[in-house]
């Protein structure tokens, strides 16, 4: 019996942004947020997105769930700020595509930063909803959210 | 332990495959129960020598399926002690059981004003119809609620349980908490106050002798699933009586008398309830479970897993940092364990297990209200059966020990 194959899983990186997340907070001059369920768990997770312009200024998020939807949480509140809103929604399907285990581009790396670590995900399937939450609630936030 | 329940997994294959290079240890019977090959042979026979549509035709083979059928009609009428096969109404599980209660039954008898009283400790199933059937009839759902020790309060009941109430429906066992509650003295209340009882046996037809005359229960609910049977398959059992009053939901082929252009007649109770072709096969092997469980004995199959709990729950007591839910008593807990581990979310415990080749639920197991009660998003539930072995329980524990160890690492 060994817990080897977890280490791909919960990296020191991982481990860090689940413990410390970056931007858990609720921005209340946000120009949009959305709130997404984990149904199987009753993990919550909304997402706040400030727009100046067309750029994402800020990004934050609010919610209670497992390792892996904080860390991914955090991660996307970094990976996202800056972004053009176009940028922005592509930046989410390449997080999409890079969990379920597809190649994505180097540009797109570049905007998902310490997320790309995330692509080990595609590992463990039953943990693919976990880590998208956060993204899915963005990507809502980004096209109109409430 | 007896000889009975050595080398089960000659009956259930599955429980020799591996999990991510590990002996696959599978302990969430509550969720589902694997199947044994009795039952999958006794489908398979019989769409290779008896398949045909039932109560249609006139020829040899319909007779058979349809006798096939019926035959099972009866097993299950003995194996809960109904008054009559008549009482059996076949249907896809016991959420559609419980739905099809509130919506027949319930908008024939709750009236604006009335009180629905149920428990926090409800599955989503036996809450939401209750939810909707008070929102549409202007009637009000109470809940009871938990003693300290997170077993049920019956002074609360008793309090809760007046005049007013048309309608008790709760579960035998929890599927969270594992315990099981006094259902023949809360029909008793309930029936002294001309209140109707509806129980919930999803969790525990499988694991108990249940006999519907001695509870006194007027309906009773459960799925095939969670029997060793196959899914799509599920039982509503009703008071003779109670069913012949209730109208049909579904509208249909099988379940009418006569059809004219404009009018319709159904047939009496249980074939008014079963409009269209049913879950034939299902049916067939809801009889070979049923042969199955009655051939090693209820009495047997409770003493094994009571056995079992009792062998696990010091062992998961010992575990540093595990909160159990529910009852501090074992034997509470009717084979159904749910935990925490420390501050670690279930799922990253499950995922852990998972690697070791131990599958358990993580999550609200459709228990959302209890899980507010519990004051918690979601737990670890581990739920045994008699084909697990105590070598299972090992690991299990073992595997427990291994994941709190991995993350206690982790986090530093
Ligand atoms: C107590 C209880 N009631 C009802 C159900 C619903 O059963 P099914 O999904 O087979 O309809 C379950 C199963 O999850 C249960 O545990």
């Amino acid at each position: 019996m060994s817990l080897n194959k977890l280490n791909q899983l919960y990296m020191a990186v991982v481990m860090d942004h689940a413990s410390h997340p970056h931007h858990k907070l609720a921005l209340p001059d946000a120009t949009t947020s959305v709130e997404l369920h984990n149904v199987s768990c009753g993990d919550d997770i909304r997402a706040f997105i400030l727009m100046k312009d067309d750029k994402v200024q800020q990004v934050s998020f609010t919610g209670n769930g497992c390792t892996i939807s904080q860390a991914s949480a955090s991660m996307m509140t970094d990976a996202l700020a800056g972004l053009t809103k176009t940028e922005a929604v592509a930046g989410c399907e390449a997080f999409f595509q890079l969990v379920m285990g597809k190649q994505i581009s180097t540009k797109a790396k570049a905007w998902l930063g310490d997320a790309e670590i995330l692509g080990s995900v595609a590992e463990f399937p039953a943990r693919i909803k976990c880590a998208t939450l956060a993204w899915h609630a963005a990507q809502e936030a980004l096209e109109g959210g409430n | 332990m007896p000889n009975k329940f050595k080398n089960l997994s000659h009956d259930f294959p599955i429980l020799k495959r591996k999990i991510n290079d590990e002996p696959l240890v599978y302990l969430d019977n509550a969720a589902t129960s694997q199947t044994p090959n009795q039952v999958l042979n006794r489908i398979g026979d019989f769409y290779q020598h008896s398949n045909a549509n039932v109560h249609r035709g006139v020829y040899t083979l319909a007779n058979e399926a349809t006798a096939a059928y019926e035959q099972v009609r009866n097993q299950v009428a003995a194996f809960i002690n109904a008054p009559s096969a008549k009482s059996i109404v076949y249907t896809r599980s016991t959420t559609d059981s419980l739905n099809l209660i509130a919506t027949s039954f319930g908008n024939l008898v709750v009236t604006q004003g009335d009180e629905i009283l149920i428990t926090i400790m409800e599955h989503h199933s036996n809450l939401i119809p209750w939810q909707q059937l008070a929102k549409r009839k202007h009637a009000t759902l109470r809940y009871v609620e938990l003693n300290a020790d997170q077993t049920l309060d019956m002074a609360d009941l008793k309090h809760k349980l007046t005049n007013k109430t048309k309608l008790v429906a709760i579960t035998q066992t929890s599927n969270v908490l594992g315990v099981t509650n006094p259902i023949k003295e809360i029909a008793k209340l309930a029936h002294q106050h001309q209140a109707y009882i509806v129980v919930d046996a999803a969790q525990s037809v499988a694991h108990q002798k249940v006999d519907v005359q001695d509870l006194d229960a007027d309906f009773l609910t459960f799925s095939g699933h969670k029997m060793l049977a196959t899914t799509g398959i599920g039982v509503c059992y009703g008071k003779p009586e109670l069913l012949a009053e209730m109208p049909p939901v579904q509208f249909g082929g099988e379940m009418i008398e006569s059809v004219s252009r404009t009018n319709a007649t159904w047939q009496a109770a249980p074939w008014k309830f079963e409009a269209g072709t049913p879950n034939i096969g299902g049916v067939i092997g809801l009889g070979a479970a049923i042969d199955y469980l009655s051939e090693i004995g209820m009495a047997e199959i409770n003493a094994r897993e009571q056995q079992l709990t009792a062998y696990l729950f010091p062992k998961l007591t010992a575990v540093n940092k595990l909160t159990i839910y529910g009852s501090k008593e074992a034997s509470q807990h009717a084979g159904i364990i749910s935990f925490n581990l420390g501050q670690l979310h279930p799922h990253d415990v499950a995922t852990g297990l998972d690697m070791l080749g131990v599958e358990v639920r993580a999550g609200h197991h459709c228990a959302q209200p209890l899980m507010a009660t519990l004051g918690v998003q979601a737990t670890v539930r581990a739920s045994l059966s008699f084909y697990n072995s105590v070598e299972d329980l090992d690991r299990f524990v073992q595997a427990i020990q291994m994941v709190k160890e991995f993350f206690a690492g982790e986090s530093k």
